[in-house]
């Protein structure tokens, strides 16, 4: 090695891991997916669950309908996760897992798959996430309530720290926050206050000489958004954060346990529906915001696809975005150099008020009692600060190329085969888990052990100051299903509806066209004898409360009598309620992929209250849909007796709005709009299908 | 450009047209017999301010009056109130499945404040109110207050008294601090004030006979541990200086495993025994009455009949069989007699 020159490094770092969120299907259509992954030059497993999975029902749960194997893989026991994992060494592999509220019951069954492998649990790599807080803010996936949530939680970590002591057992994140809008700041204090939660609830159940080490096994999950620059500096004002509660409020002194590890999934929420090419230059950028500063850079990184506002990727859109990491940590010369913002006054400035934005917000955290008790006014946050990011980009204050500037463009032709440049799961694949699991309880286990096992949880549960694994583990080994362990830990510490948010959210900024759309809106209620009502509903297990959440605050913006209930509800509760509440709309959203089974049964169910009057296929009420719905889809919900269908490229919440607010008044036999209204807001002029 | 189908203009409005007021008529008799699938359209319409729709609603109350009764409607009705965020919705969702268990069934008017910008309401406690939606004996209907004080929509009241006859509870839950719980209790049989551990403003209220006594205090959030015995003696204290010590004080939990639950349905049935419905009805459709009026013709119209006292009056000398809108109509042409 020759002279050190202050501008390079000796030798270059090593890449980051690099990651492809993936799974579908079946365990065994899932493991060949990985397998051919590792072969592109992956380096690490990232495994996505569906929905059943993640919340603890099994494939045959009325509530897991239309999700079995969607959007992930359906795990439902040890028998599963061993043909998941087949042929890969698990001693080398470091398996990341989006797992949350049955955190602690997958990392048993990996745990149990090792051993029957004979793999040692000390040489398991890899992490849990875990972090429920989010999920009440929103990702969707929890199952119990807080206190009880808060507690798997500690107990995981308790566990693995000595037991599995190179595991992560939880990801804090602040990537869903981002994706529900949060802004930079907010990201990062909820992020920092959850860390604050999770820390204090170990402390309590760990051994004081092990909790330095439990520090250091805290790592976080990360966003970084098209701002690029402002995006790195977050992530160093998140590690200055860090460190600071270290040594501050746990007296860690270890620089090892001090350091900020953080892996990373690019911004999503920007990818546009419409001229898709251009996720892929987005996404390459966002890329940069987290592998740049080497004193901030990533240990992992996962990246989405360019088809990521129309359905979910394909592997070859996959391979694309693998190719993206690849290129920039092997073509470019991005990991020759010590940490190029070092002395930059930009990078500094923007630091430093990040950090002091962030500490005035995780004091308000604090002053609602800390993140658990915060989780209300943290989701009123973030469904407000969601609500000004939409109103800007209608507005056109927020430029999106090719969504509201630079619209005019030539059709896709990465759109143009038969798949519609999407990857759709076999409707099939759900029967085929139905039955799988129905066998696995009749036939492939002893069910004394089972019920033993059972028993053995519900009474540890009990026990406030027991830890959950090893039951959890033994549920594992008896061969237990993620629906009976979760249903058991459901009867011991009850369920749980996190806030909407919406109730408290302050309204959107007056403009000319929602004014015209109130006026509108006071006419039309007229003419019907009462106000405009509407239901916003999320039927199935579908998280994404987003758009539900916005086109909520924006009706009841326009004028109108809004029912939200929030997400995960039956067809048959969304039914009833648009019948007792005697709404003139229902407005359905969902974005998971289950539309063609949850739209029809919620027609069905519509229609069987109405008795069928009217003696059309169409309901009484007039239904509207929206989400991510590919068109050849869409006409089908049509056809079924769906009034509208919205996707992510009608981005102008007012205009959708008003033309439900047509739609209704149409039904009704209510006069057409009268000229002041029409020049406002223009009702759409929609073609006849 | 949504996609979009153009099917079904079915011409929903009931006004006046040809065998609307039979078929309001028919709405109210299903209710009389029990039929619980008729009460979400009978409140569309008792909602509905048209004159078509006010019409049917009368057409559809005249059915379901004491007088086509023979008699007041057996239902209990229960006022929940308290300031926001108490818990009104979560114990609600409790209560519904302690009345369910015990095989009674249950209406729940559930009211939320109105955007005063928008006019426009998120309805938001029907969310906290779990309950089977397979079971038919379980109603929850959502209304916004539309700017009215009060504490309650317009049509509840009305509402509230249409559901007595087929349901056999009918609770009502509004947000209300201090005085504005006055409607529920001229409405209700039972009311319940509901409030959290550690918000001092009902004490404060309490103590300051700004608020009335209430018939039944429920402290929640019992989980919560000392804080939450803490309001109860205080409360239990101000009720004692006030002499209203005999004033039941519950302290509840709504987090699984609930507690406190079994104590308050008796608490509350208790409070009923010995309760003249009769009057209490009779009290309720004439307040009501005096007050849809008021909503429809505004001070301006109570002054044409001499103030608000004097439209008690006229009220209360009219048959006690009649039913809300009857007696409004009554109040309206006693009004064009004095024009
Ligand atoms: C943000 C986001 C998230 C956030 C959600 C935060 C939240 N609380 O909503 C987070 C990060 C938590 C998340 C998680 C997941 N996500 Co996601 N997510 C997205 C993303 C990037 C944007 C969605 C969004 O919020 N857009 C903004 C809102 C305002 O737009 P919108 O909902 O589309 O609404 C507009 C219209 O559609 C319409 N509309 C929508 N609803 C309604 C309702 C009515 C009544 C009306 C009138 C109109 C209307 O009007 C709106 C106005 O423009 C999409 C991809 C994309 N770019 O669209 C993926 C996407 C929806 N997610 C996807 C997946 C798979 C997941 C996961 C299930 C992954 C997993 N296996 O764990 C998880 C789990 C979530 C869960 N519990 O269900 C897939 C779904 C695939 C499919 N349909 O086949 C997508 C398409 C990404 C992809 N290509 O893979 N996600
Ligand atoms: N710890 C605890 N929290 C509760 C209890 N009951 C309700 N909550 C919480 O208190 C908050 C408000 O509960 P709601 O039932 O919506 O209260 P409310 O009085 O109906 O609220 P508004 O209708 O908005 O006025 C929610 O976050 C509940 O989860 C309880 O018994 N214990
Ligand atoms: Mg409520």
């Amino acid at each position: 090695m020759g002279e050190t020159l202050p501008h390079r490094l000796p030798e270059p770092d090593r890449p980051w891991v690099m990651r492809t969120y993936a799974g579908h299907s079946t365990a065994r259509d899932s493991n060949a997916l990985y397998r051919r992954n590792l072969a592109k030059g992956q380096t690490g497993l990232s495994i996505a669950f569906d929905l059943p999975t993640q919340t603890g029902y099994d494939p045959d749960h009325e509530l897991s309908r239309g999700e079995v194997g969607k959007t992930g893989v359906s795990i439902a026991h040890k028998g599963d996760m061993h043909r998941l994992l087949d042929g890969i060494p698990l001693d080398e592999m470091n398996t990341s897992m989006t797992i949350n509220a049955t955190a602690a019951w997958l990392l048993a069954l990996y745990l149990v798959t090792a051993e029957e492998n004979g793999v040692d649990r000390g040489a398991l790599q890899g992490t849990t996430q875990n972090d429920i807080i989010k999920e009440f803010l929103s990702r969707g996936t929890y199952a119990f309530p807080p206190g009880p949530s808060m507690r798997l939680i500690a107990d995981t970590i308790a566990f693995t720290v000595d037991e599995v002591p190179r595991w992560n057992p939880i990801n804090i994140c602040s990537y869903h926050l981002q994706e529900a809008g949060a802004t930079p700041v907010q990201e990062i204090a909820y992020a920092m206050s959850t860390a604050h939660a999770v820390l204090d609830a170990v402390r309590e159940r760990v051994d004081p000489a092990t909790f330095p080490r439990v520090f250091g096994r805290i790592s976080f999950f990360v966003n970084a958004g098209i701002r690029f620059l402002e995006e790195h500096a977050k992530l160093r004002a998140l590690a200055e954060l860090w460190e600071a509660l270290g040594r501050e409020r746990y007296g860690v002194t270890d620089e090892k346990y001090l350091r900020l590890r953080y892996g990373v999934q690019v911004n999503s929420l920007g990818l546009t529906e419409a001229q898709p090419e251009n996720n892929v230059i987005r996404i390459v950028l966002e890329a940069l915001a987290v592998t740049l500063g080497r004193d901030a850079r990533a240990r992992a990184i996962q990246l989405p696809a360019w088809n990521e506002a129309l359905g979910l990727p394909r592997p070859w859109d996959q391979q694309w975005s693998l190719r993206i990491q690849q290129i920039l940590a092997l073509e470019t010369d991005l990991l020759e150099y010590p940490d190029v913002f070092e002395g930059s006054k930009v990078m500094d400035g923007l630091v430093a008020e990040l950090v002091e934005g962030t500490r005035a917000e995780m004091a308000i955290v604090a002053e609602h009692g800390g993140a658990v008790e915060a989780v209300p006014y943290m989701k009123t946050q973030l469904v407000e600060s969601h609500r000004e990011r939409v109103a800007r980009i209608e507005r056109g204050e927020l430029k999106v190329v090719g969504q509201n500037v630079f619209t005019d463009a030539g059709p896709s032709p990465l759109q143009e085969g038969e798949d519609g440049g999407i990857m759709r799961v076999d409707p099939e694949v759900e029967r085929g888990q139905i039955e799988a699991v129905r066998r696995w309880r009749s036939s492939d286990r002893d069910a004394g052990a089972v019920a033993a096992a059972l028993d053995d949880l519900r009474l540890t549960a009990r026990e406030e100051s027991a830890n959950l694994m090893p039951a959890t583990i033994a549920c594992a080994h008896a061969g237990v299903t993620t629906g009976e362990w979760a249903g058991a830990l459901r009867d011991a510490f009850g369920e749980y509806r996190a806030p909407t948010g919406v109730s408290d959210a302050a309204s959107t900024s007056e403009d000319g066209s929602l004014v015209a759309l109130r006026e509108r809106v006071e006419e039309v209620s007229e003419a019907l004898g009462r106000r405009l009502k509407i239901l916003v509903g999320k039927p199935g297990l579908d998280g994404h409360s987003n758009g539900a959440e916005q086109i909520a605050v924006r009706a009841r913006d326009a004028g109108m009598d809004v029912v939200y209930e929030g997400i995960r509800l039956t067809p048959r509760r969304i039914a009833q309620a648009a019948v007792q509440e005697g709404v003139h709309v229902v407005g359905l959203s969902i974005l998971s992929g289950s539309h063609r089974e949850l739209i029809p049964d919620v027609l069905r169910y519509l229609r069987e209250a109405s008795g069928g009057k009217n003696g059309s296929d169409a309901p009484t009420v007039p239904v509207v849909v929206g989400g991510i719905i590919p068109e050849s889809d869409a006409r089908e919900l049509l056809a079924a007796g769906v009034a509208r269908v919205y996707t992510p490229k009608d981005f102008e919440i007012t205009r959708i709005m008003s033309d439900i607010v047509e739609l209704v008044a149409w039904r009704a036999g209510a006069p057409g709009p009268t000229a002041a209204a029409t020049l406002a807001a223009p009702p759409r002029v929609a073609p006849r299908l | 450009m949504p996609l979009v189908c153009e099917a079904g203009r079915a011409g929903l409005s009931l006004g006046g047209g040809e065998g609307a007021e039979g078929w309001a008529a028919a709405l109210g008799r299903r209710l009389r017999a029990g039929d619980r699938g008729a009460a979400p359209a009978a409140l569309n319409l008792v909602e509905d301010r048209s004159p078509g729709g006010r019409e049917g609603a009368a057409a559809l109350l005249a059915e379901v009056s004491p007088t086509a009764l023979g008699g007041e409607a057996p239902a209990h009705l229960v006022g929940v109130t308290g300031p926001p965020g108490a818990g009104k919705s979560s114990l609600l969702a409790e209560l519904v499945s302690a009345w369910r268990a015990r095989g009674r069934t249950v209406a729940v008017l559930a009211v939320d404040p109105s955007s005063k910008r928008s006019g426009g309401s998120l309805l938001g406690d029907r969310a906290r109110i779990d309950h089977d939606p397979a079971d038919d004996g379980v109603l929850i209907r959502s209304t916004a207050t539309a700017g009215r004080l009060g504490g309650l929509a317009a049509p509840t009241r009305t509402a509230a008294l249409t559901l007595a006859s087929a349901f056999e509870v009918v609770v009502v839950e509004s947000v209300g601090v201090g005085q504005s719980e006055t409607e529920i209790e001229e409405l209700c049989d039972t009311v319940a004030v509901v409030v959290q551990p550690g918000s001092g403003d009902t004490l404060q209220f309490l103590k300051a006979g700004i608020m009335e006594v209430p018939d039944l205090l429920v402290v929640t959030k019992a989980d919560l541990g000392d804080v939450a015995r803490r309001a109860r003696r205080e409360l239990e204290g101000a009720l004692r200086s006030l002499g209203a010590a005999q004033t039941p004080v519950l302290s509840v939990s709504s987090l699984s495993p609930a507690q406190g639950i079994d104590e308050l349905v008796a608490a509350i049935d208790a409070h009923r025994t010995g309760l003249d419905v009769r009057s209490v009805r009779v009290r309720a459709r004439r307040l009501a009455a005096v007050s849809a009026f008021a909503a429809e013709h505004g001070e301006r119209g109570l002054r044409g009949l001499g103030g608000r006292r004097a439209a008690e009056r006229v009220v209360a000398e009219l048959d006690p069989g009649l039913e809300v809108q009857a007696l409004v109509a009554a109040l309206e042409s006693a009004g064009r007699g004095t024009r």
